[in-house]
């Protein structure tokens, strides 16, 4: 990396946030950077609304009966709950964020293949973003984010369509951000390096771009079939029209489960950037690590009727997905073996990204192993569609995605601003935020095995004190999410100034300026290491 | 608030223990699990915490390891795979001889019918040790049918196919019955009780409600008055398949299929007598949707399993049962 000090030398040029100024240079923006930020502010947004709606959801659920809402309202929470946090949040988070501000960087290129379809790939999600709030604010919708036929497509009587809509067209940005990203990482690597140097988090959001391309145009089929039966009652999913019911779940399920590993992969990525980092080593295993990420992508789209066990499907299909899913449960479990081999003899500092990895690596434990239970058919039986499963996914998908999106934003904060947080109130939110997700959603696995189904707005006066627990749980993982998102916003005037590097971390991202200048390398960098190069630094330190 | 509290559901079937015994053996694997990986990640931030002597020991990888911790969760979930398929093929296989009961759902009530005709609405009354199967539809969108206590799940589809689950309940008691499938705005109340009591109790229990009509002869009354007699019957021309000697045995299609002539089959030919049509025989026969309620279909479904040992066409004319009126 020859390149590194003649860039050190010219800080005084301006960087992508100094290099143009006013509304139109952010909105008519080309650069992965400044694309990043604008998705970083509406993803923010849109968690904003989704969680308000699980605080709603669990002031509800403090007692049995639904003495805050009423059912409709109650139903309506949920769904948008739903939606939000999974459509416009969780799937596009990492990778329209994180991915498109580092993958460029990461393998020394000046922009993603694409850069206007990236720009529009915004454009396709703030417009189905508005659509989607729109038809929140025109009364909702109660199906679910699930949109289970015929209920949605004959029954409901909300804005199903609409925000159907604001989902089928935020399907296309997944799509854009997949196509693009399959064709940085192919045609823009720097010279030198080749595949087995990539770094893991390019490795995962590469896996995750190829089911973001594969499985999204199935929902937005599935979508417009139920936006055809509902509008002119052609017989697709009703059976009283002569359509099947079942079928819906097949499609819907085809996308959705490999969606929850769009959802989890690139949390992978950035998990094993910050475990090498903190830990001063190479990523145990890393060939085996990067692969993982290839198997659960590919297995990913063979598992979808385990969502069905209690459909009606039939038994063999069942025994077919039951073992395909406790295959799909083996690459993850490698993972985590060998992120903590990685701490062995490794030389481990605690800042607040590390801390967050800590975190996802017990978290996403627990939330892969009570995937067994429900793989397994015979139990998915008895807990299926109750709290179990609710706590199960947001083990893996709170717990497990937004613990690494949150520690990825802490570790590149510096980068991408030039500027530090507070290390202290970082560490409290941390703490508060693994305190608090514990304590809301552990005492949910037993609600479930005890039977409460989900998506009850009343319930049995047995559940109660769980529910109390949970909702106490809540409310401190509440604060813990708030909390970031001032001191972060606070850290962009007065945060102090950091150079290039302030963890000391190996990877082409670390050597340009930070924030880094408009095309990122004045010269392509030439790769002549391995990822993870930290034996020379910690050679050098000791 | 606390009176009621419990951390374990009670357990009130024939298969609960089984899936019981799967639990705790899945909640031990997790615990063994997760406390191994904190331990060696408490273990490991201690032990190799950054120190200003000590440089990190790179490490590229160990292929014997990677096979060991590949092969032994593979291993595990396999063999827990097979476990839990077996106790699923137990629960799945319904047993052949049993008290059959319609069970029918709609937003957001359950409506059910016993073998002998009385029907009861989300509440549902059972004998101990004794099989009970249940036919379950759905007059609207997807419903399920879940006893927490029984560890039984089935969802309840709309359309001309009944789902089927069982159970042999062990314990007299009363027990919480929910919809599990989410199905619009009063989800959360389409709840119910089943009651468990001992064989001569629900005997006198039935005793004591208003007599309901015997579903065989209800449903012999229907098949004349509908006039599927015209058709089915032995001597009538044989437009249709006679109908006795017929139910619980596979019949041929006309295009070459087998199916089990059981009471999905009958309920698809009332509703859409043409989807599956029995080999030999014309497609003349009407549809009788929105002629027939299930409660209709249900008696008609008895009649024509009462026909399966008998040898012997039935008799047009006047129903020698009478109705139970």
């Amino acid at each position: 990396m020859t390149a590194a000090s003649k860039q050190h030398a010219s800080t005084k040029e301006s960087n992508y946030l100094t290099a143009g100024y006013g509304v139109r240079s952010w909105l008519l923006t080309v650069d992965h950077k400044r694309i990043a930020l604008l998705y970083l502010i509406s993803l923010t947004t849109f968690f904003s609304v989704g969680g308000l709606f699980a605080v709603l959801i669990r002031l509800e659920l403090l007692t049995p009966q639904g003495d805050l809402f009423q059912s409709e309202t109650y139903n309506k929470l949920f769904t948008m709950h739903g939606i939000f946090m999974v459509f416009f949040f969780l799937v596009p988070s990492i990778p329209a964020v994180l991915g498109n501000f580092f993958l460029p960087l990461m393998i020394g290129a000046r922009d993603v293949a694409f850069p206007k379809l990236n720009l529009l790939s915004w454009y396709v999600y703030a417009a189905g973003g508005l659509v989607t709030l729109f038809a929140m604010f025109a009364g909702g919708v109660d199906t679910g984010w699930t949109f289970y036929a015929p209920y949605s497509s004959t029954y409901a009587n909300s804005h199903v369509i609409l925000a159907a809509l604001g989902i089928f067209i935020t399907g296309f940005s997944s799509i854009l951000t997949g196509v693009n990203f399959i064709a940085t990482t192919h045609r823009m690597r720097a010279p030198g390096l080749t595949w087995m140097r990539l770094p893991l988090f390019v490795w995962a959001n590469y896996a995750t771009s190829l089911i973001m391309v594969l499985g999204t145009p199935v929902i937005a089929v599935t979508i417009l079939l139920v936006a055809i039966e509902r509008l002119l009652h052609v017989g697709i999913f009703d059976p009283a029209l002569g359509g099947d019911p079942i079928l819906f779940q097949h499609l819907f399920w085809f996308y959705s489960h490999p969606a929850v590993y769009i959802m989890i992969l690139p949390g992978m990525g950035v998990m094993s950037e910050i475990v090498a980092c903190f830990t001063r080593k190479r990523i145990f295993g890393y060939k085996i690590v990067a692969m993982s990420s290839l198997a659960i992508a590919i297995l990913g789209f063979l598992v979808w009727g385990h969502h069905m066990f209690v459909s009606g499907q039939s038994m063999y299909a069942g025994f077919v997905f039951s073992l395909l899913s406790m295959l799909v449960a083996v690459p993850s479990a490698i993972k985590v073996f060998n992120w903590t081999a990685t701490m062995y003899r490794g030389s481990i500092t605690f800042a607040t990204p590390m801390l967050y990895a800590l975190g996802f690596i017990g978290l996403f434990t627990i939330g892969g192993l009570t995937g067994i239970f429900l793989a397994a058919m015979a139990l998915d039986i008895h807990v299926h569609d109750t709290y179990f499963v609710v706590a199960h996914f947001h083990y893996v998908m709170v717990g497990g995605m937004v613990m690494a999106y949150l520690g990825g934003l802490h570790f590149y904060w510096p980068k991408m601003f030039g500027r530090m947080y507070h290390e202290g109130l970082a560490k409290v939110a941390a703490v508060m935020i693994f305190i608090g997700f514990n304590l809301t959603f552990f005492p949910q696995f037993l609600l479930g095995y005890l039977g409460m189904p989900r998506r009850y707005h009343v319930y049995d006066e047995d559940f109660q004190v769980l529910n109390v627990l949970s909702t106490a749980g809540a409310s401190v993982l509440g604060l813990g999410f708030a909390l970031p998102i001032c001191y972060l916003i606070f850290s962009l005037k007065f945060g102090k100034k950091v150079g290039d590097n302030p963890w000391d971390a190996a990877g082409l991202e670390w050597t340009i300026s930070s924030p880094p200048y408009e095309h990122n390398f004045h010269e392509i960098p030439e790769v002549t290491e391995e990822a993870y190069d930290y034996g020379k630094r910690e050679a050098a330190r000791v | 608030m606390f009176e009621d509290f419990t951390l374990f559901p009670e357990a009130a079937s024939t298969v609960a223990g089984g899936i019981d015994r799967l639990y705790f053996f899945l909640i031990g694997m997790t615990t063994f699990a997760v406390a191994g990986i904190l331990s060696a990640l408490i273990l490991f931030s201690i032990r190799y915490r950054r120190r200003p002597d000590r440089a990190a020991q790179q490490i590229d990888g160990s292929v014997p390891l990677e096979i060991i911790w590949s092969a032994i969760p593979l291993a595990l979930w396999v063999f827990i795979f097979g476990w839990s398929a077996k106790l699923y093929l137990e629960i799945h296989t319904t047993p052949s001889e049993g008290m059959t009961y319609f069970v029918t759902g709609k937003q957001w009530m359950w409506k059910i019918q016993h073998p002998t005709g009385q029907r009861e609405i989300n509440t549902m009354h059972v004998p101990r040790g004794e099989v009970v199967i249940l036919k379950l539809v759905s007059e609207d969108v997807i419903h399920d049918f879940f006893v927490p206590a029984f560890r039984i799940k089935q969802d309840v589809l709309p359309g001309t196919q009944y789902t089927t689950i069982w159970f042999e309940a062990t314990k007299v008691g009363t027990y919480d019955l929910f919809c599990a499938e989410y199905c619009g705005t009063k989800h959360s109340e389409m709840i119910g009780s089943v009651v468990v009591m001992d064989p001569a109790d629900y005997q006198a229990w039935l005793d004591g409600q208003p007599a309901g009509q015997d579903p065989v002869d209800a449903g012999r009354v229907l098949f004349e008055n509908l006039r599927c007699v015209t058709c089915h019957d032995a001597g009538s021309g044989q437009r249709g398949p006679d109908l006795s000697g017929r139910f619980g045995r596979p019949t041929s299609l006309s295009d070459g299929r087998t199916v089990l002539f059981d009471e999905s089959y009958v309920r698809e030919s009332i509703l859409e007598p043409k989807r599956r049509l029995s080999a030999g025989y014309q497609p003349l026969m009407p549809t009788y949707t929105g002629q027939v309620t299930d409660t209709q279909i249900n008696q008609l479904i008895a009649y024509v399993k009462s026909l399966a040992n008998s040898d012997v066409a039935p008799k047009g004319g006047d129903a020698d049962g009478g109705n139970g009126q």
